[in-house]
């Protein structure tokens, strides 16, 4: 079965995250007033071929963990949708 | 005497390496490429600074993952001497031989200039010719050098003293304004558990000659009398070792940082 894999990668709490706050900053210089708490990460979509979905997850786990994210730094969710059923 | 200076695609420290083995210390530097799977019986490793592979995902992240890391981590579990320098010590601590992260600069900014590092530890293969407390001048070059680490390593390295150079003032003081980019307790440079693996942000090879400073002769000079005073051999090990279970050590640190990372969070 092929699988859709979205990881969302964000820095954790209390990590410095220049990237959000030069967005926010740049958002007031062009007026947009009440913007708070930017956060910008890193998307990483991919397919995957597994059994089933407990095995996509386990593995997509895995590459997190040794190379997508750094869990030191920051942290990630994923998503996985079959395309099949489109729901997971 | 063979030292190994590992080229990554994207090292640009690594001829400034070369030159304070040669000619700084008058000791043998050999270029070890990244696809190689041989350190030459080299009997220390050095990773120099630049922006291997681009800095793609995180600095150092796809570096560590290069052929030769196989060896260099192989090597290093066997008790070799290894010094990351910038970059390099971005990739000693993606490699998991080093805890915590280096991240962007709490200013933002890329900083370029000479800053001041006290030795804290003078029992590393870098550091034994110099003395606890000696302040040295060398410059800094890096966007993301701040270091972190969750509280309960940084506790680790404080009380196992393996913080081994930390940012002062000109009195010698660890202050806020002395801190190029905001790491943690002004760390600027830590060992393993081991105490034979060395990283730190700011380049000691940079500062080897009468006309831009000679502070950072004396890792050079450290490493060289600490290589001389352990013997011959620890490279072979090393190699044969990498077939071995040392060769999938780069996981084992990466899930030990995720449970550290999920133990402590908020």
């Amino acid at each position: 079965m092929r699988f859709e894999i979205e990881i969302r990668v964000t820095p954790r709490e209390g990590i410095v995250d220049p990237e959000g706050q030069t967005i926010g900053q740049a958002l007031g210089n062009l007026g947009y007033s009440g913007v708070h708490h930017v956060k910008a990460g890193r998307l990483v979509r991919f397919e995957l071929d597994a059994d089933d979905t407990d095995q996509a997850r386990s593995s997509v786990d895995r590459m997190c963990k040794e190379l997508i994210a750094n869990p030191v730094i920051e942290r990630y969710e994923v998503q996985i949708r079959s395309p099949e059923t489109g729901s997971p | 005497m063979k030292i190994g200076i590992v080229r990554f695609p994207g090292s640009n420290c690594d001829q400034d390496c070369h030159r304070a083995v040669d000619e700084g210390v008058g000791a043998e530097a050999v270029y070890l490429w990244h696809k190689s799977h041989d350190l030459e019986g080299c009997r220390a490793i050095l990773l120099p600074g630049g922006f291997s592979y681009g800095d793609h995902l995180r600095a150092g992240a796809i570096a560590r993952f290069s052929p030769i890391m196989r060896e260099v981590i192989a090597f290093a579990r066997d008790g070799g001497p290894v010094l990351g320098i910038c970059n390099g010590f971005q990739i000693l601590c993606e490699a998991g031989l080093l805890p915590g992260a280096l991240v962007r600069n709490d200013s933002l900014r890329f900083r370029s200039y000479p800053v001041r590092v006290r030795v804290e530890q003078a029992d590393t293969p870098f550091t034994s010719e110099y003395e606890e407390g000696d302040v040295l001048r060398m410059p800094i070059a890096h966007g993301e050098g701040q270091y972190v680490a969750d509280r309960s390593a940084i506790e680790a390295l404080e009380s196992e003293r393996r913080v081994i150079f930390r940012y002062v003032d000109e009195l010698g003081q660890p202050t806020e304004e002395a801190n190029p980019n905001g790491s943690a307790r002004n760390i600027a440079g830590i060992c393993d558990e081991g105490r034979r693996v060395v990283g730190l942000m700011p380049h000691p090879e940079r500062v080897v000659s009468n006309l831009l400073g000679a502070d950072g002769l004396g890792v050079f000079h450290s490493l060289i009398g600490s290589v001389r005073a352990t013997g011959d051999g620890t490279a072979t090990q090393a190699l044969e070792a990498g077939d071995g279970p040392a060769a999938q050590a780069p996981e084992t640190p990466a899930t030990q940082a995720a449970e550290a990372a999920e133990a402590s969070a908020p």
